[in-house]
């Protein structure tokens, strides 16, 4: 090894190292070369922009903006279109890869906190999670009164003839909020993922380590 | 026996008063004619869909998808699991991907799943049912059993994403996928090719977390139906359905249009087409009537 690679290695980016280890598909960060299609592909990026499109993301985690990036709302305007995986032409993951760093700024208390989306996912996660089915008129109450009692009466009321629509088509059932669908093996489920948060923790902690 | 049989999931939309529960109608009801059967893989859960992914993580994830393939292993061995949410689909076949590409994941997934005492030995095949009607059936053993062709009918073809996109279909662009078009042309109705929004994202989940953002992009979807002169719009995900039918009020009111067309899954309109009632083809279930189909099915079935 020659001294500059040696130096070179040591002195290595650190917040890139630090995505590629602890965020899922996080290694592929590297591969960018910055051509924008992600970013032109994107539907929200297009309707009304993100403050950082992910290019100026993984050039950000280059950089070691480690703070702007991880308390960035950006990476939460997916929509999971996978529109800029299927047309990025160094082919990376590029949806997983926000999804990835929008779960690790969650998982270290970064990311905002009143962001919708980032709620919505908890909110969905936990409902799934549950029961091992989703009750599709918990998670929308859930969301409703996300601000509090008066702003979720206000917002079911602005979502009636949402709701209506769908009660009338039999498509929602009032019935869900004392119960609804469920798996019989609960308890199976339930020990399953705490057996895979346990091994994906000590997974996480030995790369920091090693 | 019946033709085909696969092992079946249905996914939380799908179920007795969800959001895709026409869906699940229609589909039986196809079934039933093309002779395909669907057993339902027991105790299946949720696939974790693509917007659990803050708290998720990789592992949790892929171990919800390895239940159910574990339990279809058990209850259904060899046989094929065929899901028909888009995002069922895509969650199962990532993880099938995943797994079988690392050890690593794969040995965990193991040891998560023996403290709800299931196990993996074979990866199974995920198919959406989409797949099943046009690569194990065919368009010319589909078409054979119109009876009342949809003439008259002009649909737009809204494939949608993740039907789509990354895996979609075998053979098909992701720019411009023809088999929606195919499968209008094949019930007897007008396709529009040239429908440019047909691979446009509904806005997702964001259309419950950040409605004024996926409403923007539903509003493109269905605006661009009505310029084609389009009577429907047919998709074949459950979320493309609902954000595409029941915000159109709302968009109304936000954007000042005038939309009101209705929004179909392929699975009912071939149920109409094979001469099924609007009762089998869960036409009840539109919130946006689907007037024209409803004279369809009323309609004495020419044998």
């Amino acid at each position: 090894m020659s001294a500059n690679t040696a130096v070179a290695e040591k002195y290595r980016n650190n917040f890139l190292k630090e995505i590629e280890e602890q965020v899922e598909m996080g290694d592929w960060v590297k591969m960018c070369m910055q051509c924008g299609v992600c970013s032109g592909s994107c539907p929200t990026n297009f309707q009304s922009a993100w403050e950082h499109p992910p290019q100026e993301l993984f050039m950000m985690i280059r950089a070691g903006k480690r703070e702007e990036v991880l308390t960035s709302s950006s990476m939460w305007n997916c929509t999971s279109c996978y529109n800029c995986i299927v047309r990025c032409p160094r082919k990376l993951p590029i949806t997983h890869i926000m999804h990835g760093i929008a779960e690790y700024a969650h998982r270290l208390g970064m990311a905002p906190k009143m962001q919708p989306t980032r709620f919505f996912s908890g909110l969905f996660w936990k409902n799934c999670t549950h029961t091992g089915r989703v009750n599709e008129l918990k998670l929308s109450m859930g969301l409703y009164f996300k601000d509090g009692f008066v702003q979720g009466i206000k917002n079911g009321m602005a979502m009636q003839s949402v709701a209506l629509g769908l009660v009338k088509a039999k498509r929602l059932n009032v019935m869900e909020l004392f119960g609804g669908h469920k798996c019989k093996d609960q308890k199976g489920v339930h020990a399953m993922l705490k057996k895979a948060y346990e091994i994906e923790r000590s997974r996480k902690t030995a790369k920091m380590a090693g | 026996m019946a033709k085909h049989e696969y092992a079946f999931y249905p996914g939380c939309s799908s179920q007795k008063g969800a959001s895709a529960s026409n869906y699940l109608t229609s589909v039986e009801s196809m079934c039933k004619t093309l002779d395909v059967k669907l057993t339902e893989i027991p105790d299946w859960n949720c696939c974790g869909a693509s917007i659990g992914y803050a708290e998720a993580g990789e592992l949790p994830r892929h171990v919800l998808n390895a239940r159910n393939f574990a339990l279809s292993e058990q209850h259904l061995p060899g046989q094929e699991i065929v899901a028909t949410c888009a995002a069922c689909w895509l969650g199962a076949r990532e993880t099938r991907e995943r797994l079988t590409h690392s050890d690593t994941l794969m040995a965990d997934t193991r040891e998560a799943l023996k403290e709800a005492g299931l196990t993996i030995n074979e990866m199974p095949n995920v198919r959406h049912m989409v797949e099943v009607l046009i690569e194990d059936l065919g368009f010319e053993e589909m078409a054979k059993h119109v009876v009342r062709p949809l003439e008259g009918v002009k649909i737009a073809g809204y494939v949608g994403c993740q039907t789509n996109r990354p895996f979609g279909v075998a053979g098909e662009s992701f720019e411009n996928p023809v088999y929606l078009d195919k499968m209008v042309e094949m019930v007897g109705a007008e396709s529009i090719p040239e429908y440019e929004q047909k691979v446009t994202c509904c806005g997702g989940a964001l259309a419950f977390s950040e409605p004024e953002k996926a409403q923007a992009q539903i509003k493109d979807i269905v605006e661009s139906a009505y310029d084609h002169g389009a009577d429907m719009i047919v998709t074949p995900c459950p979320l493309c359905q609902a954000n595409v039918e029941i915000y159109q009020g709302q968009i109304n009111k936000r954007y000042g249009t005038k939309f009101d067309i209705p929004v179909m899954y392929y699975s009912q309109l071939m149920v109409v087409a094979y001469g099924g009632s609007a009762k089998d083809a869960a036409l009840n279930g539109q919130v946006i009537k689907a007037r024209r189909l409803e004279e369809i099915a009323a309609k004495p079935v020419k044998r």
